[in-house]
């Protein structure tokens, strides 16, 4: 059953303030901080950041702010340039990468949380031990029945085409912690992003396990707790489109029925 | 202590795509409840005058009316938007602009059916 509303130990309390000392560009950033040597609730701290003297990009600040401000504050962050997903929080409302959205992007305080519905291990860090597991659970490698060839297994160009718009997802999460049916059912549906993952073994023209792959997705859970809300889509970093992966897993699912 | 749930529906900004989505959802369980409505009609009518009289006397007054006018919005509504669910379960207008697109036509219809039942 969907819970609407936070838990006692998780509501949100006004935390610290940090001015800025001086500058012409000010901007506040307001972010989520939770302590879990605490043991108290999580708050919402306010920093002011000078914009002339800070990166373009949010996760520039959120440097700066460890850097300068509070070396206490905790996030995760690696290549910086949108490409190993490390950094994918909420900000101003929509989850996305902190490397690649601009900070004059976003009008008044820029707000910034961790991923939606997610246990928080710390500040802007969520755990996403089950969000992996459920990604192991799709099995995501090429499972063939048919001997090895002397050389590579080829592929068409038509059918390599059929993987683009697939293969480039990083797995930040961003699209599975936006849908709220995940939010409600994370325990049993497998969200956008590990189902986007599963459509690209089943997209693959060399993967010889299609008809396992569809029984194990068809389950009333799993698979079609999904309710074209299109959150993924609208939120996912890369562009891509889990909604529609979706939609053609259970088209896939339903023809071969006929 | 055990771990925090971070905020969700509190700070999340939906889309319009989510937002008719619930709309959705609670045009469904609303056009339900606007039926039991419409049979209390039928079912006083079939004991016979008095108790129709009994049933109109409230499912046609000014508020009943009024509920009316929602069922008919609610199932205008999920009429369009069921619409568009079906063409997108052939997995067709599932791009961000054709999503879009489409939310704008739904409540387009949904405003013309209205207005035409009405009328």
């Amino acid at each position: 059953m969907a819970e609407l509303t936070l838990p006692a130990n998780s509501k949100v309390r006004s935390g610290r303030t940090f001015k800025a000392k001086g500058g012409k560009r000010v901007r506040e950033f307001h972010v989520y901080r939770h302590d879990p040597d605490a043991g108290k609730n999580p708050s919402l701290d306010v920093y002011e950041i000078d914009l002339d003297d800070c990166g373009p990009m949010v996760l520039d600040a959120l440097i700066k702010i460890k850097n300068e401000v509070d070396a206490t504050l905790t996030f995760r962050r690696s290549c910086r340039e949108g490409i190993c997903g490390s950094c994918a929080m909420n900000v101003d409302g929509t989850n996305t990468l902190a490397c690649i959205k601009a900070i004059e992007d976003i009008d008044g305080p820029v707000r910034i949380y961790p991923l939606p519905h997610m246990p928080v291990v710390k500040d802007l860090v969520p755990d996403l031990t089950h969000f992996y597991a459920q990604y192991a659970s799709v099995e995501p490698w090429m499972k063939t029945d048919s001997p090895a060839p002397d050389r590579e297994r080829l592929q068409s160009v038509e059918d390599r085409e059929k993987l683009d718009g697939l293969y480039e997802c990083i797995l930040c999460a961003c699209c599975s912690t936006s849908c709220p049916s995940y939010w409600w059912n994370s325990d049993r549906y497998l969200g956008p992003a590990v189902l986007l993952q599963a459509y690209r073994w089943i997209a693959d023209s060399r993967d010889e396990a299609t008809g396992e792959r569809l029984d194990a997705l068809e389950d009333p859970f799993k698979l079609y707790r999904c309710h074209t809300i299109m959150n993924c889509t609208s939120t996912c970093p890369k562009n891509l489109n889990p909604g529609k992966a979706i939609a053609e897993i259970k088209k896939l699912i339903y023809l071969r029925g006929e | 202590m055990e771990r925090p749930i971070s905020p969700h529906l509190q700070i999340y900004r939906l889309p319009l795509t989510a937002v008719m989505s619930i709309v959705h959802r609670l045009t469904g369980v609303a056009s339900i409840v606007g039926l039991l409505l419409i049979s209390s009609l039928f079912i006083g009518a079939a004991y016979g005058p008095s108790s129709y009289d009994g049933v109109a006397s409230i499912v046609l007054s000014w508020f009943g009316v009024l509920l009316l006018a929602l069922f008919t919005l609610s199932v205008c509504y999920h009429l369009c938007n069921g619409i568009r669910h079906l063409v997108w379960d052939t997995g067709r207008a599932l791009d961000l602009v054709s999503v879009h697109r489409g939310a704008i036509a739904v409540l387009v219809a949904t405003a013309v059916l209205v207005v035409a039942v009405l009328i």
